[in-house]
């Protein structure tokens, strides 16, 4: 079983961001994002994100996002899926960033799931 | 009960309000949001009167879902999935009902398990939900549909972006519950839905 993470952002450059900073810890973790709308304004778009998670090679995703409607098109991608995404309302950056550390390090779903709980924030 | 051409007369004149009040949409949008929603709601209906045009043929399942899926891929704000799952929940009860205000109740039940909003929390939720009451009673008007939009003035945003404004923004009306106000506003002026 392999686990890959997925970042939803707003905006483009946030989300092609944030994986530089992961990966510099988890290099052997596969990250994949979407990030703005289809025409690459501000919001989020499900097509975008089914393809996050279609490019992502891990069995099995952790998805990580901003606000708002970023969670409703996650939620909406995640019923149209064909892996298993789990959703966690943590602050973004901080929630990512402790489960690529994990992974990386080779620490079972459950036990970083232990980890990310504090982070919640929405 | 609906008919496919009806229910496109419907749709088609919802998107013609909203992109006639696209800026007073999006000027709602910009004391306690980000100043997106006219602009997101006309992409999306856009998009939508496409998609209907495209199709001629369709069932009224077929109309609503078409609808679903142009809101879903266009919109790019919360009001995309929301009025997107609310057209879905509609394609699926239209299988087996063409009774307007049993579908609304599924659009609205649809609403509801996308946000996770209820009564009370300054979203659209306020207003779908007593229009949705009054389409079961006979009583939809324009008074009532008046009236549900503004009760959104008085309330704390408890979801979407408001609510990082807090007490902040009371007073002002919900950018999304003025949106619904058209979308029952249109079944009041399309002949043969009510
Ligand atoms: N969780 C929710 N439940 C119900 N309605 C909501 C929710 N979140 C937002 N809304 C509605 O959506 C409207 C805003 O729609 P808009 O198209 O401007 O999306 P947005 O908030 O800018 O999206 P984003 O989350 O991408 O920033 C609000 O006025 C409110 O009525
Ligand atoms: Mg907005």
């Amino acid at each position: 079983m392999t686990y890959g993470i997925v970042i939803v952002s707003h905006v483009p450059e946030i989300a092609a961001g944030l994986p530089k900073l992961l990966t510099q810890v988890a290099a052997h973790i596969d990250i994949t994002h979407a990030g703005g709308t289809d025409d690459n304004d501000i919001g989020t778009s499900m097509l975008k994100i089914s393809s996050a998670f279609d490019e992502n090679t891990a069995d099995e995703l952790l998805a990580f996002y901003d606000l708002g409607s970023a969670k409703m098109n996650l939620e909406m991608a995640i019923e149209m899926a064909d892996k298993p995404v789990h959703l966690y309302n943590t602050a973004l950056i901080e929630g990512a960033y402790t489960a690529a550390t994990l992974l990386e390090a080779g620490v079972s779903l459950p036990d970083v799931e232990k980890q990310l709980k504090p982070l919640v924030i929405k | 009960m609906l008919t496919p051409e009806i229910a496109r007369l419907w749709l088609n004149h919802f998107a013609a309000l909203i992109d006639d009040n696209k800026a007073h949409l999006s000027d709602l949008d910009t004391p306690i949001g980000d100043a997106d929603h006219g602009n997101n709601m006309a992409r999306g209906m856009v998009a939508l009167t496409e998609a209907l045009q495209a199709k001629p043929d369709l069932d009224l399942a077929g109309v609503f879902k078409a609808s679903a899926m142009a809101l879903i891929s266009k919109v790019g704000g919360a009001s995309g999935p929301l009025y997107g799952t609310a057209f879905l929940e509609m394609a699926k009860t239209a299988k087996n009902s063409a009774d307007l205000p049993t579908l609304l109740d599924a659009a609205l039940a649809g609403v509801i398990k996308r946000g996770g909003a209820e009564v009370g929390d300054k979203t659209m939720v306020d207003a779908w939900t007593p229009l949705v009451k009054a389409t079961h009673d006979g009583t939809l008007s324009q008074a009532v549909i008046d009236e549900a939009v503004a009760s959104t003035e008085p309330l704390v945003a408890k979801k979407g972006r408001a609510a990082y404004l807090g007490e902040r923004g009371i007073g002002h009306r919900d950018p999304g519950a003025e949106s619904t106000g058209y979308l029952f506003k249109a079944l009041l002026e399309t002949e043969g839905t009510l």
